[in-house]
């Protein structure tokens, strides 16, 4: 229990992600089983007790301490476990601290009554931080930032293996995974993963530009819009119907409608979009969904979900991955077809001659849903469906990223290695007010696209030109007369009632500071607006 | 007759006065004559009259604001004692920092204690507190609340050292305010086994050979600057707290910033200010010190200077100690 309440806590304030890595790798190599194996679980959220109620807990410090005291120190510290791991009034003659695994076993077997006598004579044995992690273990409470995709990226870490393998693995264990740990370490075989309903490692893209294109052969190639959702696998294997994101994590329970839709069997890799009849909503509406347990009636109904297929990876029982996607395609669209179901479409091939040909049809998609796209996707038609990213079978062809030039407004100091920078960059363009004077009004804020040269001297120019400071915030002077001018690239443009601007950018980054062009001629709010329309 | 401890000591706007010795301790504004408990900045301030205080609080008074920050001094030893007019003055070591004291104000058979700051645990830069029997004891809350349980300096340390192996690339920027907590950082690691060089921030300098000077040994030292970047990976750093996150810092790779502090206890805290590797380690009493050692020195009444009065209050009630708030105010600025 030390260990992992140590591993909680470092953590929980860690932001780095490869600081993240390596605090969850050294814990997993240095801890036996199964209490590693029960820590990942917990970590991933494959653990939950019905154990403990916070209002138990509650009672229970309350009836060792001052009501008044507690009152206080629950207020100041604004956290229950927290405050009840700090506080706890030790009884004396407390027996050793429980392993993490004698917590599972004695909570997994014990009534609530029985629980709640447990959890007392724990918290007797263990010191604060131990308390505070059994606490937050057995209330479900363990939000530490550690995401079940950088779990699997220490296991493959510590396994030397690439995570896709772990991936496909993942969800055919179970806790507390001696299997897994075994495969890992090279004291056993890989497990199993032919259990009905397990994830598949997906097949990625890669990125490619006009000038790369023309050393392929078109006629290789399959064309199709790359839709601006998200990436699932649909699983309906013998009574199993899962659906997954493209790391593996379950995301069933979100989207019941979706779930209900996968009238086949076999695995569908689509992309997960909001389809109003079979037309798609923008991103924002999908965020609505997304990030969720579960969804009411109410939300389904607003915000209608669906898939629109691409590949299908698995027909009744037979495993398609090494064919051709030719061949794949030819079956997927009969399964779509048989499903008939709103919620689950095509993916429509787009028909060209050359390259020249396809880049027209990029840059001016025709009106409906491939305006909504975020370029196109190119599959080698004989290509077998590979985990990973292959280099060569498919790529991206990303639509060219909207451009627009914005003057500075505010900065913000960054996190972790930029902490000591002014690193965040609020922007905006100019707006006409009724009697026609302009204003800048802010559209967008972005953090990356600099090079850390440009970032230092970004920083400079933020402290040099201060106008005013909220805390970690600080406006900058930005006027007809002064101002800096950011070159601002963007995927996409949203109407947005959170902003003044009414307009929000997806994916803004700065592309060109612009050190030599005056406020004044920086871009108006009518540009972007005109653009939001042709946008459809 | 009956002496009301009013009469020897009370508050008034500058601080606690005591008005038959026309003295006060600790006082917040220029004074005619202080008693001064330690050298922390919101106890003793510039421009008194005559100042009273341990022979290591003059000198890092001196060391902070210039030979001339007061008319005239008046060291005074632990263990002597000095009177003015019946008062009797006198100064026991409070385990705070260098030189804290707590004071000692008798008079006509009334004896009151002055914690000042302090703590009970052992500190090896300073001498440890010592109870003084007394009457009426007027005492700090800044961690009075059952959530201020400090736990063991050691497992702190041992925290700061596993993260230096389990990071060796990067090195580690240790926040600690400059008088005290920044010694005893450098004086644990020692004890854990640090012989390395530490890297200092230019603003401890001054005190670090202050308390050389005084005999505690602090190891090799050496200033950040001119190390090149590569060389700090893996080392260890300790600056003032406001020197985190700043430009100064750029210069070490990838630095975790750790902050020695009792705050550091709330993890809220640590998340507001970045910290990515809190260490709890105070100069201050905890929840358990201060009720133990109300509960030892048994005064008839405790006074309750400043910090979180009324959960102490609350205590002394619940334990049958007559116990009132100050209200003073000024205290408690240079944090912990």
């Amino acid at each position: 229990m030390r260990a992992f309440a140590h591993l909680l806590d470092r953590l929980s304030l860690t932001a780095s992600r490869n600081a993240k890595l390596t605090l969850a790798r050294d814990y997993l190599s240095g801890t036996p089983d199964p209490d590693r194996g029960w820590a990942l679980a917990a970590l991933t959220g494959a653990l939950t007790f019905r154990g403990a109620k916070p209002a138990a807990i509650r009672a229970a410090v309350e009836a060792r301490m001052d009501g008044a005291l507690f009152a206080w120190s629950y207020d100041y510290v604004g956290d229950l476990a927290e405050t009840v791991a700090l506080v706890w009034p030790a009884r004396p003659g407390a027996n050793r601290p429980p392993a993490l695994s004698e917590v599972v076993d004695a909570l997994t077997h014990a009534t609530r009554p029985q629980a709640q006598a447990l959890i007392d004579g724990w918290l007797d044995a263990l010191d604060a931080d131990g308390r505070w992690a059994l606490l937050k273990l057995v209330t479900g409470g363990l939000r530490v930032g550690l995401s079940a995709r950088l779990a699997k990226q220490a296991l493959a870490d510590l396994g030397g293996v690439p995570v896709s393998e772990v991936e496909e693995v993942w969800h055919v264990l179970a806790a507390p995974y001696g299997d897994l740990f075994a495969w890992l370490e090279g004291r056993a075989a890989r497990p199993d993963a032919s259990a009905p309903g397990r994830f598949r490692p997906v097949m990625l893209a890669q990125a490619i530009d006009e000038a790369e294109l023309t050393r392929l052969d078109p006629a290789d190639y399959a064309a199709e819009w790359k839709w601006d959702g998200i990436r699932v696998q649909a699983v309906s294997e013998r009574g199993q119907r899962r659906l997954y994101s493209r790391t593996g994590d379950l995301i069933s329970g979100a989207f019941p409608d979706v779930v209900a839709a996968l009238d086949f069997e076999g695995v569908i890799d689509g992309e997960l979009l909001i389809l109003r009849q079979g037309v798609v909503a923008p991103f924002g509406d999908l965020q609505q969904r997304l990030n969720r347990k579960t969804a009411d009636a109410k939300l389904m109904a607003k915000y209608p979900a669906g898939i629109r297929a691409y590949d299908l990876l698995l027909e009744g029982e037979t495993d398609l991955r090494t064919l051709s996607f030719a061949e794949r395609r030819v079956r997927l669209e009969a399964v779509i077809a048989a499903a008939g179901s709103a919620r689950l479409d095509l993916s429509p091939l787009q028909s060209f001659t050359g390259w020249d040909d396809l880049a027209r049809l990029r840059a001016d998609p025709p009106p409906g849903d491939p305006r909504a796209a975020e370029g196109l996707m190119l599959k080698r038609r004989d290509s077998a469906y590979l985990a990973g990213r292959p280099r060569g079978p498919w790529f991206k062809w990303k639509r060219e990223a909207r451009r627009v030039d914005a003057v500075l407004m505010y900065a913000q100091r960054g996190h972790g290695k930029r902490s000591s920078f002014y690193s965040d960059f609020t922007f905006g363009v100019w707006r006409e007010d009724a009697e026609g004077r302009r204003h800048l009004t802010p559209v967008g804020k972005a953090y990356f696209g600099f090079t850390d040269e440009e970032l230092t001297q970004l920083d400079a120019f933020v402290k040099a030109n201060t106008v005013e400071r909220f805390g970690p915030v600080r406006s900058v002077r930005a006027d007809r007369d002064f101002g800096l001018v950011l070159e601002v690239a963007f995927e996409g443009l949203q109407r947005s009632t959170r902003h003044k601007s009414g307009l929000a950018m997806r994916f803004p980054r700065i592309s060109r500071i612009r050190w030599d062009k005056p406020a004044r001629e920086a871009d108006e709010l009518t540009t972007l607006e005109r653009l939001l329309e042709t946008m459809g | 007759m009956v002496i009301r401890p009013e009469s020897l000591l009370h508050p008034r706007p500058a601080g606690l006065y005591c008005p038959p010795a026309d003295a006060y301790v600790d006082p917040t504004r220029p004074v005619a004559r202080a008693v001064i408990t330690h050298g922390h900045a919101d106890h003793a301030r510039a421009g008194h009259g005559v100042v009273i205080a341990t022979p290591e609080t003059l000198a890092i008074m001196a060391a902070r604001y210039g030979e001339g920050f007061a008319g005239q001094v008046h060291p005074l030893a632990f263990g002597q004692s000095v009177s003015r007019d019946g008062v009797t003055f006198s100064l026991a070591p409070a385990g705070h920092v260098l030189g804290s004291a707590q004071a000692v104000v008798r008079w006509k058979g009334l004896t009151m204690v002055v914690s000042g700051d302090y703590k009970r645990r052992r500190d090896p830069t300073c001498r440890p507190f010592e109870p003084v029997p007394c009457q009426v004891f007027i005492t700090e809350a800044t961690f009075a609340l059952p959530v201020f349980r400090h736990p063991p300096d050691s497992g702190e340390i041992a925290r700061l050292l596993q993260s230096v192996a389990q990071f060796p690339e990067r090195s580690h920027v240790v926040g600690a305010y400059s008088l005290g907590k920044a010694q005893r950082v450098i004086a644990l690691l020692r004890e854990a086994g640090w012989d390395r060089t530490i890297h200092v921030h230019g603003a401890l300098e001054k005190l670090n050979a202050l308390y050389e000077a005084f005999g505690v040994d602090l190891g090799p030292l050496a200033p950040a600057t001119g190390a090149a970047k590569a060389q700090l990976a893996g080392a260890i750093a300790i600056a003032p707290p406001s020197a985190l996150a700043t430009p100064w810092a750029r210069r070490f790779p990838d630095p975790v910033d750790a902050f020695a502090s009792g705050w550091m206890r709330i993890r809220a805290r640590a998340r507001q200010q970045g910290v990515e590797l809190p260490l709890i380690l105070s100069d201050h009493a905890d929840w358990d010190e201060l009720t133990a050692t109300i509960a030892e020195l048994s005064p008839a009444q405790v006074w309750i200077t400043h910090g979180r009065e009324e959960a102490l209050a609350r205590w002394c009630e619940l334990n049958g100690v007559a116990a009132r708030a100050l209200a003073l105010v000024g205290y408690g600025e240079e944090g912990d």
